[in-house]
This record gives structure tokens, sequence and C-alpha cells, in this order.
């Protein structure tokens, strides 16, 4: 399914969209497929991580998940298999990738794309290419209609941010606070200055992600944007249950939890009434 | 013969096909503070930038490092070896040179925290003494590994006021020592001023950190046409990251010299246990600029090795690669065995106590140094001095101290 088509579904529902991030072979390949068949009940886009070796953008929560899927043997061809067994069964939840630029270019960018179109993947977010660097990747993603989603912080400057945006498709990666991901206790007051600024701009769909770790959060960043991204507080909860050998103790306790987090986090994007979000949106 | 100096990096921070700026969004504003910032006190000089760092370099660091002709060796090797001898600036290498001007420019942007990373810690303790002298709070990023395998290094940044945090992510070296100081200055990015050790990194840094370190081809270059009235035939410079090799090129890349680049074989290419990027490396992304690394199948960048602390790293900088590729540079490797021997040789000939480095060119040198005729003349970068490495050369030799 198309990102765009997703976010005029959930328009249409009168819901936001929640986004779940998790790591692709985090602790193995084959537990973070259920890992992931859960999450694809209740989330609206997940997105997969494609581990790097060195994820400079990510917190130590997700450097740690990284770690742990290299260690199991996890490889970028392994995660298209990964997204196509989960397109099968969830062809309703538009999934896309998250990973470093150096997996990309190795694989060659054409080649990734393409696969990425083959696998059913909706969008692709690279965290260290920024706008400067990513015109051919852009035009591949173009040519396969993959969406490359962009990520714009509360330092980029006006002049960027509407560059940024003529090239974002699916939706904008906000990272709402200055930093790298991991979980966090408030939302900031500078998140909100970006995103008016963004909805200045473009009618794009606005999802805030980097910090956001609880179901009031999530209803917090569905007041003002079109949805909420939620990665380090999900990978944590595989980090609790996990050894040092990377095994998972009890399997079927890590998947309840997981499952009852990700439910309760998809709550918190139910919009109560149409009025009360108006009022919330003009007192920003 | 082809220019190269002062024309690369183009706008864009590239040179041909390597460097740029892969970096997250959050440090772009970052990275362009920084460009302006250097472009207004370097190249426009502005506050006389330049006559306050020379005038450090001179009475601070101990510049110009002499240019020695090492006349034993020379015997032995059958050619004119002179020494550049970066051991003698203080705290004993070249990593001072780009410490100062980086923490000069930090403290005229106002920035009052420094970061930096360090892996054997030159380069941290170059940084805290910079901060040291300039007043500016220093935090240095090691990896727990090197914490542990230089504690004195680790006390000398601590008595020059520098906090040492060690990271225990990945690997626990080097590598993982930039992720975590590029994790501090996104999440600080206001306040902070990242001082990266190498010209390496997203632009300016690899432009920077060479501009920093000109000085040493520069003074090369006069010093060894006042002793001799012309040019050398060869330079040698060892390569980790690639500062002092690029800063003893770079004032040569247009005349007739030839410039080995001597890289970390380690224990041998074909055991993977080694740190010669440019040598057995493929182009791929690392540290927010294109540029040879190690690295596996699917672009997950390996772990390098060396007995050489300071080579111990999985890259090299873009402008490195790219004269590389344009065949301006020649980029070889020796062993640790050979460096290790080489490390002896210099100090039974000449009682100078080499990094171990530097103890790579000087490996190469040797080597190098059959094919020249003894009124060749051969200039080899001794980055450093080699009292940090005594322990490991005993560890090495089987000796105990």
């Amino acid at each position: 399914m198309k990102l765009s088509e997703k976010f005029d579904e959930l328009k249409n529902k009168n819901e936001k969209a929640f986004i779940a991030f998790y790591v692709g072979g985090d602790p193995n390949l084959e537990l973070s497929e259920k890992a992931l068949s859960v999450i694809c009940k209740y989330a609206d886009i997940v997105e997969i991580g494609i581990p790097f070796s060195d994820p400079v953008a990510d917190g130590i929560t997700i450097q740690k998940a990284d770690v742990r899927a290299l260690k199991s043997g996890m490889n970028p061809l392994k995660a298209f298999e990964l997204a196509k067994k989960l397109n099968e069964k969830f062809p309703e939840v538009p999934k896309v990738f998250l990973t470093y630029y150096n997996i990309i270019f190795k694989m060659g960018e054409e080649n990734f794309v393409k696969k990425c179109k083959e696998s059913k993947i909706s969008g692709i977010i690279v965290p260290d290419l920024p706008i400067e660097e990513a015109d051919s990747l852009y035009n591949y993603c173009k040519k396969y209609g993959v969406d490359l989603i962009f990520l714009v912080a509360p330092t980029t400057p006006d002049d960027r941010l509407k560059k940024i945006l003529e090239k974002c498709s699916g939706f904008v990666y906000v990272v709402s606070v200055t930093g790298t991901t991991g979980a966090r206790e408030k939302v900031a007051e500078e998140t909100k200055e970006l995103i008016k600024r963004v909805k200045k701009y473009s009618k794009i769909p606005v999802c805030v992600g980097f910090g956001i770790s609880k179901k009031e959060h999530v209803e917090e960043i569905c007041k003002i944007a079109d949805g909420a991204i939620v990665g380090s507080a999900i990978v944590k909860i595989v980090e609790k249950y996990v050894d040092e050998n990377g095994k998972i103790k009890d399997e079927n306790e890590f998947l309840k939890e997981l499952e009852e987090f990700v439910k309760h986090l998809k709550k918190g994007t139910k919009i109560k009434s149409k009025t009360k979000e108006k009022t919330v949106i003009k007192n920003i | 013969m082809k220019k190269y100096k002062d024309i690369y990096p183009d706008e864009n921070g590239k040179f041909g096909i390597y460097g740029g700026k892969f970096v997250p969004e959050t440090l772009i504003p970052a990275i362009t503070e920084l460009e302006e910032a250097f472009k207004r006190f370097w190249i426009n000089n502005e506050g006389n930038f330049r006559e306050e760092y020379y005038r450090l370099l001179r009475d601070y660091v101990g510049r110009p490092t002499p240019l020695y002709y090492a006349e034993r060796l020379s015997e032995e090797l059958g050619c004119k070896v002179y020494l550049k001898r970066e051991d003698l600036a203080h705290l004993g290498a070249h990593k001072i040179n780009n410490a100062l001007g980086q923490a000069l420019l930090a403290k005229k942007m106002g920035k009052k925290r420094v970061i930096a990373e360090t892996g054997a810690g030159q380069h941290g303790v170059a940084t805290a003494a910079a901060c040291a002298k300039l007043g500016l709070e220093c935090v240095i990023y090691m990896g727990a590994k090197d914490v542990e395998r230089q504690k004195l290094n680790v006390f000398r940044m601590e008595l020059m006021g520098a906090k040492v945090i060690p990271v225990f992510g990945g690997s626990q070296t080097l590598k993982d020592a930039v992720n975590e100081a590029l994790r501090d200055w996104t999440t600080n990015v206001r306040t902070t001023y990242y001082l990266l050790g190498s010209a390496l990194g997203p632009h300016p840094y690899p432009m920077m950190v060479r501009e920093f370190q000109r000085v040493i081809g520069k003074e090369i270059k006069e010093q060894i046409l006042k002793k001799e009235g012309r040019l050398p035939d060869v330079i040698v410079a060892c390569v980790g990251g690639g500062s002092n090799a690029i800063g003893a090129f770079y004032e040569f890349l247009d005349d007739d010299v030839e410039l080995y680049a001597v890289e970390a074989g380690g224990k041998g290419i074909e055991t993977g246990m080694h740190g010669a990027s440019l040598c057995a490396g493929e182009v791929g992304v690392l540290h927010g600029s294109k540029i040879y690394v190690k690295e596996d199948e699917f672009g997950q960048i390996e772990e390098s090795y060396s007995i050489s602390a300071g080579l111990d790293y999985p890259g090299v900088g873009p402008e490195l690669c790219f004269l590389k590729d344009e065949g301006r540079i020649k980029p070889v490797y020796v062993t640790d065995d050979e460096a290790l021997e080489a490390f002896q040789i210099l100090c039974r000939l000449e009682g100078i106590l080499p990094a171990l480095e530097s103890s790579h060119a000087l490996a190469y040198a040797i080597k190098l140094a059959d094919k020249l005729d003894k009124d060749d003349i051969m200039v080899i970068n001794l980055s450093g001095r080699g009292d940090k490495d005594v322990q490991t050369v005993a560890k090495a030799l089987g000796k105990e101290i």
C-alpha cells in the first residue's frame, strides 16, 4: 500500500498514524519476523531498520539492536525477504526501510530501490543522507515509485526546509529534539515550532519521531502532527528480554509485552472529537 | 603535469567523487556554520587569525620543527635521508598543529565547549592541551578498550582538565569514539565545537585539518631548499586517517616529487587484520564522507587492526583517496613486524625513538632505498615520538619491563 493512500484512509477514519520502528533481524531473523507481525497488527505504518555497523544518527538502544541483528547474521538481502513475507501477511500496512547510506551505496542505488519496489517497500529513510547528496537516489526512487522520506530538524532553517519538502514524499520525518534517537520524557517546545513551519510550506503528512516513548506523547504529537513514530521505546522491550548471547528467555512473554505496548500506543492516535482538535491547534 | 594544489575540494566539499557531507540533518547547520567560520577566520584572515595561529605554533608548539639529516641512516640506506621531526613538536606529535588551529577557531566562534574523539590518546592529549591553553571546556570520547590500553594518556588528559568518557558501544575503539562524539555534537550542536583529529569526516573537516597540517610540508620545502638547494625526490609518510601525510605532501602535489602513503599492513593484508583501506579497501561512506573503507560485502564497516593505535582505523581521508585514484600518491603498506624492525633500527642508528605510526613510514623508506641512488633525497615524516609505544614494543619483542 502506498503511504499517501494510508494517510487518506486514516483521515477518513479520523485517526492519525502510529508508525512503529523495529530492527530487522533483532535478535534474530525468525524472532524479528514474529515481533514485526505483532507490530503490524496495530501500527499503521511499519519502519524496518536494516542494521548498520555505525549508526551515528541513532542512540545507544538502537545501536545495540543493530549489533544484535548483525551478530545473528542479518543482512540487506534477508531484510528484503523479511519485507516480502510481512507484505503477504499484512498488505494493508505500508512498510518503509530505514538504513544508512553505505548499505544502499554498496548494493547500488538503483538495485536497492528496484528491490524495494519488488518487495513492496513503500518508502526509504536514510538518516545520514542530506538533501545535497540525495539527487541520484531521489531520481531512482521517482523512477520506481518508491517514496524517499527526508528528516527535518529544529535546526533546519526555512530556506533549506523548503528545498527538502520539494523532494520529500510519503511523509516528512520531523526530528523532535536535537539529538539522536532514544526515549525521552517530554515533547519539546521547538518540535511544535518546527511542525508549524513545515505546515506553512507543504501539505505533506508530518510525522514526528525521536524521543516518543509513551501513549501520552503519541496523543500530544497527534494533536499537532499527522503521525507519531516510536522506535527506541519498542526496541527497549527486546533489550529487556534478551540475554548476553542474544537469546530471548521467554518468547511468549516478550511478544505479549510487545503487543500490549504497541496496542496501547495506537490508542493515542485516535482523535477524540474534531472540535477539540481545532482548539488545540489554535492554542499553539 | 596536472595541478592539484588549492583546487580541491569543490564547493560541495568533494575531492572528485570523494568527501561530501553525509551527516544527519541536525548537523547540517552546524557544518555550514563551521564552513563559514573557517572561511572568515582562515581564508579571509579576519582579526589576523593566521598571525595568531602561527605565533602559537612558534611559541607554544615550538615550530618550525627541524628537518634533520640522518647521517648514519643515510649511510646504511645508501641515499640521503632527512627526517621531519614532528616528534619534537609540543606533546610529541603533529596532532597539536590541528588541535590548536581548531581550538582557536572554536574560541573565535564563541563556542565554550569542545569535544573530540581519540584512539591512542594523542589527539585527545593535543586537544586537552589546546583547550587548557585557550580556556575551553574539553570532553574526550575514547573507546573503553583504548582507555584501558592507554591509561597514561588518559591521565595526561585529565591533568590538563579534560573529561575523558569511555565508549562501550561497538568495538570500543576509535571508530566508536567518533560515533559517540558525533552523537554528542548532534545533541549539543548549539553550544559545542567538534574538534575532529584527522583529515576525515564531513566537509569542511578534511580541508580544514589539511590546512592546519599543511605547515609540515611548507617547512619541509623551505628547509630542504636551504639545505640541498633542491626539492626531495621522495617523501614518505604513514597513513591512518591521513592528517600527517596530507600535511607533509600538500606543498609538493604540483612538484616532481614522489609521494608514498604507507598504511598499516597489520598481520598481513591476506589475514584481514590490517588498517590498509587505500591498498585493500573499497569505496564507501563512513563518518560523513565518501572514502575508501574496510567493509564487508554488504557495506558493514569492519574492524581494522594495527600494532600502532594511530593507524588502527577502517578508512582514509577523502583527499588521499582522490589522489590515489589520480595516481598522484602511491599507497603501500608494511606489516607490524616490519614496523617493529624499523623502530629498532632508528633507535640504534640515530638515538631517536619513533612512534609506531611513524615506524611504518620508516619501514617502507628502508625498502624503497634499494631503488634510490646515493644522491637521491628522501624525506620521511617522523610524525611522532615513540615513548608512548615503549610498552607495546617491549611486549611484541617478548621483553619484560
